[in-house]
């Protein structure tokens, strides 16, 4: 199945990935080579099977006790930050 | 800003609203659980903390970090579905929410979506003519917080503090069985009530402890199809809630009146215009694609760990009150009132406990003079300015006849302010009332001394001059002589 | 600048019998490796530093009769282990200068078991490829053959290992990329069962097949090197709360007995023919060592790929999402607004292939495809558990090719994606199932190097390494170093 230039656009920003248009093609070819080739799964019979979202069956998720076990560590994990300011992490104005 | 509407719409909506269209609300509450830490990470939940000082690697979405669920979110669910008869789901999956935003730090939020721990309940609320109301509560899951987003001061840029980030809510999600904005609210507190009595939730609106969405749409009277709805978000007061969708519901009619079509968006209540409007920034990305989160396994919990939760919970409000009701003699207003909360059911039996028999007089202390009180001072009935066991004292001087109930105002007044018992007050101004049978005659006496022209008009027939007597007599003993002892006695010396 | 030929274990003994320190074995690596960097690019960052202070706390527990059971040893990590002040890359200009605040639960323990680290190894960009080709780095290349791939994603670590430019790194397989780039460069490597070793400080690439494990030279040192690092971690909530058992202990064992099955799927007409020779050869040595062979059919690995490259990629497209420019990683200039921010410094900081399967995910999730695509997959890897149930119900262990061909040339898969990810069919499929796997050296083709798989069942890595070990004691392809780096 091809994808259409629009489809792929548009997963793209869903995505937010800007694609250079001379790259374009080239993700519509790939992408639709992929797309065909999953969709080979269609043809296996899987009525009645449950999906599994985790390989190990039968493992549930353990819990944690509510306690506080972290400190202000703000400056140290703001190093890698490319914009910082009064410790707020800065972007361009969101309007709502 | 989208509709051309004035804000003079809303006041005759209800009058259209009563006749050709219906409303149909649906509630999404946003609980903050009270937990100590965060729902998937160690890192504090407090409020107030300067900007990304509560906010860990897991809040933050660093790179290679995992979430691990926090005991305690899960056990505040399974209270709440517990309190409104809900289902417990042995297995619920939590999975992600894929959008981008700012305060969003993973790209995801981890919510549950197919699978929610909470299946199924009811609440039942008090419409105005006293008629109840059973509202269904489709589901209720956990799921975390996102970070806020400040605009001010920054010079055209937008600061994110994930403070927030990672803290557990739970989202109670209702069926679209409300009909008006007061039932909605009605709805509304009656939750709000609920998790504080569970405590699981501090209730703090203002803090945005506890919000909601309010899905509204209007339809023609009658009608079965469920008309366009829009989903008005994130309003944090009551008041706020029942202004929003008046206002909405005002703008969809004027809308469809008119010939226009409401649309599926989000909406913004802005409290300032009183007026709600198009949210256009969180309508682009509205496929979320959620997905089983791979980074946590399903979540089991066992018929004995509910059973021993269901064990744990406290009385209910609705419980309560039907209890105070029977035990206390109160009526189902009375009785509502005073199981509004739990800190205020508490103090309410804590009082009548200490002076038995006395439980509609307390019932009216503790709604009248002590509600105002505290109402004009802004403070809490756990704030502990006045114990039950000081209110009760004063209750006991009342019931022991030392003192009347309008003296007992007074020394309320000066108890409140000093922080004295109410025999200490009753002692050091000398308010304490006069049973002496003579000193009571001898004010009558001198009362009728003074006043011959009326007592003649008395004798002569003109009844209603009793109560003039008993004013003057309580005027000369500074209220103090003992109204039933003032009555025989003055009923036997005035006719002469 | 000669070429240490000692395996970790060898290290280990020699450093606790005191005839090496390990400030010697590091200076000795270190130049070797700066010397291999213009032909092999297997580091992304040396931490010669660093490593000489570890060596030297190492040396003096040594010396006080102290120190873990790896104390001394010098082993190298891939770009994906998060390490406290040190620059971890995922190979990709998205992590170009991302120094994590912490480090990996499998760092910390290899830390506390004494060994030292030289330095980050190069992998494919967020552990996307087969190739190494992916890395903003640039590729590594196989010591065997420059013009050649060493395989993906963990291409640094073993490159590295074949080289003995280190005896030892830590690595992580997705769909094959500990056992594929093992078997091209002719090393050892494992894959435990999924939940054995943390994913705490591992970045992830897809959630729920990423697992760390070993490339070594041989299967003893898999599991010297495993044992220190596997175990419950409460960071990870699909960590698994069993005792790790000492993986070391009964590697001697006689095999007798020993039912291995050959999976008829693996032997299939994209296998090239050298390759499969090697491998029926190899298993004819299990066979002389007292094991019983069998042939069998599992219908539906077929279809792993096709899962995989559904699963994996809506994995990676959520996991992938917090590469926003806003908290770390790279971020484009001067965005005009949210929307630009993210996208410029998305695309500017991704390669191709990290984009292509961004894209993949975001599609198999999105409104509509869902059922047919991630729902049916998620279904179709339960059949694919089921065919290994009913397979470990009949054997001990299932054996078969690790790739259908030695490695290929630099460039010779790149132009087609699915070329390149039909080279993991047979390593995907024991990912989806989360079982142990390894891959073994077992001769050459065509001059290149040919890799064992063995599969065993959930938590079975002892089961796995003792025949691996047996089949080491038989063999000497493992000691086998390319001639240009000896």
């Amino acid at each position: 199945m091809a994808l259409t230039r629009a489809q792929v656009e548009g997963i793209a920003h869903l995505a937010r990935l800007e694609l250079d248009p001379a790259e374009l093609p080239q993700y519509e070819q790939s992408l639709s080579r992929i797309v065909d080739f999953i969709g080979e799964l269609e043809r296996a019979s899987t009525a009645g099977v449950a999906p599994m979202a985790h390989p190990l069956p039968g493992l549930a998720q353990r819990l944690r006790a509510d306690e506080v076990t972290e400190r202000d560590e703000h400056d140290l994990y703001q190093r890698n930050a490319p914009a910082v300011a009064s410790g707020l992490y800065l972007v361009p104005k969101v309007i709502e | 800003m989208s509709t051309p509407l004035g804000t003079s719409v809303s006041a005759d909506a209800g009058r259209r609203q009563g006749d050709a269209w219906e409303t149909v609300i649906g509630l999404e509450i946003h609980a903050q659980l009270a937990t100590r830490s965060k729902i998937f990470s160690g890192a504090a939940t407090a409020y107030g903390a300067p900007p990304n000082t509560q906010a860990c690697l897991v809040d933050l979405g660093y790179p290679g970090v995992l979430p691990v669920l926090n005991a305690e979110a899960v056990r505040m669910a399974v209270r709440f579905g517990l309190a409104i008869g809900a289902q417990i789901a042995r297995q619920s999956v939590f999975a992600r929410k894929n959008y981008f935003y700012p305060d969003l730090p993973k790209g995801y939020q981890i919510s549950q979506y197919e699978l929610p721990i909470v299946a199924g309940g009811t609440l039942e609320i008090v419409l105005e003519d006293g008629s109840r109301k059973r509202i269904g509560v489709t589901r209720a899951h956990l799921e975390e917080d996102a970070g806020k987003s400040l605009h001010e001061g920054l010079a055209g840029l937008t600061g994110i503090d994930l403070n927030r980030a990672g803290t557990p809510l739970l989202e109670i999600v209702s069926e679209p069985q409300m009909r008006s904005a007061r039932e909605a609210v009605a709805y509304m507190k009656k939750v709000h009530t609920l998790v504080r009595y569970l405590e699981i939730c501090d209730g703090n609106m203002q803090e945005g402890s506890f919000r909601c969405d309010a899905n509204v749409s209007v339809r023609p009277a009658g009608s079965e199809k469920l008309g366009t709805r829009t989903e008005i978000k994130n309003v944090n007061s009551f008041r706020y809630v029942e202004k929003a969708i008046q206002y909405e519901v005002a703008r969809q009619i004027e809308l469809i009146e008119s010939g226009g079509k409401v649309i599926q968006e989000t909406r913004l209540f802005d409290p300032d215009r009183g007026e709600t409007r198009s949210m256009r920034s969180k309508e682009e990305a509205n496929d979320y694609r959620y997905f089983p989160d791979p980074d946590l396994l399903p979540l089991e919990l066992e018929a004995a760990y509910i059973e021993a939760v269901r064990a744990e919970l406290p009385e209910l409000p609705d419980a309560k009150a039907a209890r105070f009701s029977a035990q206390y003699g109160l009526s189902d207003y009375d009785a509502g009132v005073l199981t509004a909360s739990r800190e205020l059911a508490d103090y309410y039996e804590a009082v009548t406990r200490t002076v038995p028999g006395q439980s509609k007089l307390a019932a009216n202390w503790v709604m009248g003079e002590l509600a105002a009180v505290l109402h004009k001072d802004g403070l809490e009935i756990g704030a502990g300015k006045l114990p039950a066991e000081r209110l009760a004292g004063l209750l006991a001087r009342i019931a022991d006849g030392t003192i009347s109930g309008k003296i007992a105002k007074e020394v309320f007044e000066v108890m409140w302010a000093s922080g004295a018992s109410a025999d200490e007050v009753i002692a050091s101004k000398g308010l304490q009332q006069i049973t002496d049978t003579g000193a009571i005659e001898r004010a009558i006496e001198e009362v009728m001394a003074h006043h011959p022209a009326q007592l003649a008009e008395f004798r002569a027939g003109k009844d209603k001059l009793f109560g003039f007597f008993v004013g003057q007599v309580m005027k000369a003993t500074q209220g103090k002589a003992n109204p039933a002892q003032l009555n025989a006695l003055l009923k036997k010396k005035l006719p002469g | 600048m000669t070429m240490d030929r000692r395996t970790v274990t060898q290290m280990a003994a020699d450093l606790r019998a005191r005839k090496v320190s390990s400030v010697e074995l590091v200076r000795a690596c270190l130049p070797r490796i700066e010397a291999s960097q213009s032909s092999l690019n297997a580091f992304v960052t040396v931490t010669a530093e660093q490593a000489l202070a570890q060596a030297q706390a190492a040396d003096r527990e040594l010396a006080a009769g102290r120190g873990g059971p790896l104390a001394g040893v010098p082993i190298g990590h891939k770009d994906l282990f998060c390490t406290a002040g040190v620059r971890t890359t995922c190979g990709s200009r998205m992590l170009e200068n991302f120094v994590a605040p912490y480090d990996a639960t499998v760092v910390a323990r290899l830390q506390a078991a004494g060994a030292v680290m030289l330095g980050k190894l190069n992998m494919d960009e967020f552990a996307m490829g087969s190739s190494n080709e992916t890395s903003y780095f640039g590729p590594v290349r196989n010591p065997w053959n420059t013009d050649l791939v060493p395989g993906g994603s963990s291409g640094g670590c073993a490159a590295a290992v074949a080289a003995r430019l280190l005896p030892a790194a830590t690595a992580t397989d997705t769909g094959g990329s500990i056992r594929q780039p093992a078997a091209f460069c002719g090393v050892t490597g494992i894959k435990p069962t999924y939940g054995r070793v943390s994913r705490y400080g591992m970045i992830a690439f897809a959630s729920s097949l990423d697992q760390g494990g070993v490339i070594a030279q041989t299967a003893e040192d898999c599991a010297r090197v495993l044992r220190s690092m596997a175990g419950f971690d409460p960071r990870d909530s699909t960590s698994v709360d069993n005792p790790v058992p000492d993986y070391l202990a009964g590697l001697d064992a006689p095999l007798a007995g020993v039912r291995i099955g050959l999976l008829k799927e693996f032997f299939d007409t994209g296998l090239e023919a050298d390759y499969e020779r090697r491998v029926r050869e190899a298993l004819a040595v299990f066979e002389r060592l007292g094991a019983r062979l069998c042939e069998l059919s599992l219908p539906n690995i077929p279809r792993s790929v096709p899962a995989y490259y559904v699963v994996a990629p809506a994995e990676c497209s959520s996991n992938l999402a917090r590469y926003d420019g806003v908290r770390f990683g790279h971020r484009c200039r001067n965005p005009r607004d949210l929307t630009d921010l993210y996208k410029r410094s998305r695309s500017e900081g991704f390669g191709a292939e990290v984009k292509r399967r961004i894209m993949t995910g975001t599609y198999v999730l999105s409104a509509g495809y869902y059922d047919a695509y991630y729902l049916k997959a998620q279904r179709v890897r339960r059949l694919i558990t089921a065919d290994f149930e009913r397979a470990f119900a009949e054997v001990d262990l299932l054996m078969g090719p690790t790739t259908p061909t030695p490695a290929f040339a630099l460039g010779a898969k790149s132009a087609d994606p699915i070329t390149m990810y039909l080279n993991d069919i047979y390593t995907i499929s024991a990912n989806l199932a989360g079982l142990p796997a390894m891959s073994v050296p077992c001769g050459f083709a065509g001059g290149l190097p040919v890799g064992l798989q063995i599969i065993g069942p959930h938590f079975a890595e002892q089961r796995l390494l003792h025949a691996a070990h047996r089949f080491q004691l038989e063999t000497d392809w493992h000691t086998r170093v390319p001639e240009r780096c000896a």
